[in-house]
């Protein structure tokens, strides 16, 4: 069954572990990221549409990949809302979305074929949680 | 060295203690007959200076400052000029000590007895710490009861005490405490007088119930055929009759009658409520009544009221039923209000599922619509409602619009914070641009800029949190008071760091909104901090008063009357008496200063066409001699 995008969300949230309700709208995880200018949605952003629920687009954009997992949002974030968790979590589920959920290290070399730019830690990130 | 200078010094810190001893030592060494500080403004130190030159025996008012910081060296940007300018400030200066006269200030009485104006939190808070300090005080309520805006609001942020819970223990106290008279439904229409003898005359509207006599009871209230009246305390969401006690907990808890609607008053016919009282208490002939009375202090404390919401018609208030203001919404989820307790739509009475907030209506808004300021308080009540609503309605979804959350205060923010992340209400951060009616069903479109999009969402209940203003009688006492207000019609203060709490008219005290937007806490503080001034004044047998005061030259004077005119404290009237000039006697109709009365404006000086008219310490011959120390 096709979920809504509200479950998605509410999926994202899960995996994530991150309360985005503890999100103040402060933007010091933006102002702190170091790929902000390769991102199509920043980390701010990503917060604040899951929190409302609206993770399609997020989904369906290629720019995700380029969060380089450094976590200095999450270091820094006052409230502790961990955007770089929401972001994985995103990643995760588009991941998922396109392959099925059977993302293996034997994919690497395809992953890498189609997108000779991703970051090694998207990848290491990628592996850490399909590793199954 | 200028004409008259016998001695110079320059130092760093002249006001200092080290610096205060060279003027002292000046003054013994050189026998000195006064003394010119070229320094800051008079307003800073001119005080100090005059202590120190009375501590080695010269006369305070021997001591004149050239105010070479404000009035030059902070304003100007060329040094070589500026320097220039100090030099022609202290040439003036020296010209004008050269022909200042020693002066002895007088002494006025206090009455011991304040006055308070507005009986609302701010007002009852600074009267029983003012009785608690022994001092009789009054206070005037334009209403029928005490409690003001504090009685209208249901619970209080950020600890959601019941609002009345807390308050009615002071109404009752206020009315308890011996020192206390409470002068309810009454107006003041006079104030004359100065600092510690202030006369006020206060007009105390007919009630056609007479005060002793009513028991509160009631009957009268359920027998009026006449319920037409809106409800005042329930901010009009529902009709009244036209005999009412405000509130349960009004105080005093005594009937009155609304003459636009009592039926007996417009057609003399009916009069059922004086045949039903018990007591006898209806008096149909009852006449305003005029108390005058003497005050040492006034103290304002006159409140405010939200702004007519109707003003910012794209969200719809003067047409949609469901678009309700905070303090409206205040009164819906208050169990003594309109719906019991229940929050149900104006509309048609039913259960709203989706409630819309809109922060900043009216406040922080420049174009004349709304008023420039922020209104301090709709933030933490919006959370507040915000968190209540989800805390008795869990299946309400509660979205807010804000440009700014505001929460200073001590747990302010964790408190909206809790509305945020325990009562998962929806903040959203932008403004709404319009809220409309469409097939019956209110939509409210805003704005989310964090995620930079226009969001429409469907509501069944839209509340505005609407700027507060002054009540609108400030403006009229503060007239009556020779208070000065600022251009938003809040009071404005002596100083607005170091003396927050009195007006710069001597004897006027400020409590609560009327001086500028604030919360319970912060206007219980400021209308303890406005009792212990006033208990300050009170305390003192006499006060010094200023000589620098107006003196008219009888045989100058010709009674033309134009100092009378344009004095704005009414020190001046004429006498009519005989007049010996220089042998020559004659009956003449001459100008009086009451030098009580006199501030030392000088206005009169100004317009008089004789010459007659003089200020002691600024004198017309004292200005010219400045004038020509700057021009010659």
């Amino acid at each position: 069954m096709q979920m809504s995008e509200k479950d998605v969300a509410a999926l994202v949230k899960e995996i994530s572990g991150s309360d985005v309700k503890k999100c103040m709208k402060c933007g010091k995880c933006s102002a702190t990221c170091p790929a902000y200018g390769e991102m199509r949605f920043h980390p701010h952003q990503f917060v604040a549409m899951v929190a409302r629920g609206r993770v399609e687009e997020l989904l369906k954009d290629p720019t995700v990949t380029r969060c380089l997992s450094c976590f200095a949002c999450v270091e820094r974030c006052p409230r502790g809302v961990e955007p770089a968790n929401v972001v994985a979590a995103i990643r995760v589920l588009a991941e998922r979305e396109q392959e099925g959920n059977n993302f293996s290290p034997a994919d690497v070399p395809k992953l890498l074929s189609q997108d000779p730019e991703i970051p090694q830690q998207a990848l290491v990130s990628a592996f850490r949680k399909y590793r199954k | 060295m200028q004409p008259g200078v016998v001695f110079a010094q320059d130092y760093q810190y002249m006001c200092s203690e080290a610096g205060q001893n060279i003027i002292k030592d000046a003054i013994k060494t050189h026998g000195l007959t006064g003394v010119v500080v070229c320094s800051c403004s008079p307003r800073m130190h001119e005080a100090t200076f005059r202590k120190a030159a009375a501590q080695a025996g010269l006369n305070p008012f021997m001591v004149e400052i050239a105010n070479i910081r404000e009035h030059c060296s902070w304003i100007h940007k060329d040094k070589e000029e500026g320097t220039e300018k100090a030099c022609v400030l202290m040439r003036a200066a020296v010209a004008k000590v050269t022909l200042n006269a020693p002066l002895k200030a007088g002494e006025s009485k206090v009455v011991k007895r304040a006055l308070v104006i507005g009986g609302g939190i701010a007002g009852i808070q600074t009267a029983l710490d003012i009785a608690d300090a022994g001092f009789p005080v009054d206070i005037v309520e334009k209403n029928a009861t005490i409690g003001g805006r504090m009685a209208q609001l249901d619970k209080t942020f950020p600890t959601l005490d019941c609002s009345s819970c807390i308050l009615t223990p002071k109404m009752v106290e206020a009315k308890a405490n011996e020192n206390i008279r409470l002068i309810t439904y009454a107006e003041v229409e006079e104030v004359s007088g100065f600092v510690g003898s202030f006369k006020a005359k206060i007009r105390k509207k007919a009630r056609f119930v007479k005060e002793d006599v009513c028991t509160g009871c009631g009957v009268c209230m359920s027998k009026c055929p006449s319920k037409k009246g809106l409800n005042e305390f329930n901010m009009g969401l529902n009709n009244r009759s036209a005999i009412y006690i405000p509130f349960a907990q009004a105080i005093p808890n005594v009937a009155v009658i609304d003459k636009e609607q009592c039926i007996k008053l417009k057609t003399g016919k009916c009069g059922l409520c004086q045949k039903v009282c018990t007591a006898g208490a209806i008096d149909y002939t009852q006449q305003d009544e005029f108390i005058e009375e003497e005050y040492g202090a006034i103290v304002m404390a006159t409140g405010f009221r939200p702004i007519d919401a109707s003003k910012f018609d794209e969200y719809s208030y003067s047409t949609c039923k469901d678009v309700v203001t905070s303090l409206e919404l205040e009164r819906i989820m208050n169990a003594a209000g309109p719906t019991g307790g229940v929050l149900l739509r104006p509309s048609d009475g039913k259960h709203p599922h989706s409630i819309v907030f809109i922060q900043c209506v009216g406040s922080r808004d420049v174009s004349g619509r709304g008023k420039p300021y922020c209104s301090k308080i709709c933030c933490m009540y919006t959370a507040k409602h915000a968190m209540l609503i989800r805390d008795k309605y869990p299946d309400v979804e509660v979205h807010v619009f804000y440009i700014d959350v505001r929460t200073p205060g001590k747990n302010f923010d964790e408190f909206y914070r809790r509305a945020a992340e325990q009562y998962d209400v929806d903040y959203i951060k932008g403004q709404v641009g319009k809220v409309y009616e469409e097939n019956g069903q209110l939509v409210v479109r805003g704005v989310d800029l964090i995620s930079n999009e226009q969001i429409v969402l469907n509501a069944d209940m839209v509340v505005l949190a609407t700027a507060i203003e002054p009540d609108p009688t400030a403006r009229k006492v503060a007239n009556m008071l020779t208070a000065s207000i600022d251009t938003n019609d809040f009071i404005t203060e002596a100083h607005p760091k170091l003396r927050p709490v009195e007006s710069p008219t001597a004897g006027i005290f400020l409590s609560g909104v009327c001086q500028g937007p604030k919360d319970i806490p912060e206007t219980v503080s400021q209308a303890g901090a406005a009792a212990s001034k006033v208990i300050g004044l009170l305390a003192k047998d006499k006060l010094t008063t200023n000589p620098c005061v107006a003196h008219s030259d009888e045989l100058l004077c010709n009674g033309c009357s134009c100092c009378e005119k344009v004095c704005p404290y009414s020190a001046i009237s004429y006498e009519t008496k005989l007049i010996n000039d220089h042998g020559v006697k004659e009956t003449r109709r001459v100008a009086m200063v009451n030098e009580a009365l006199c501030q030392g404006c000088g206005a009169c000086t100004v317009v008089c066409p004789s010459g007659a008219m003089d200020l002691k310490g600024f004198s017309n011959k004292q200005i010219m001699a400045e004038v020509d120390a700057i021009c010659l």
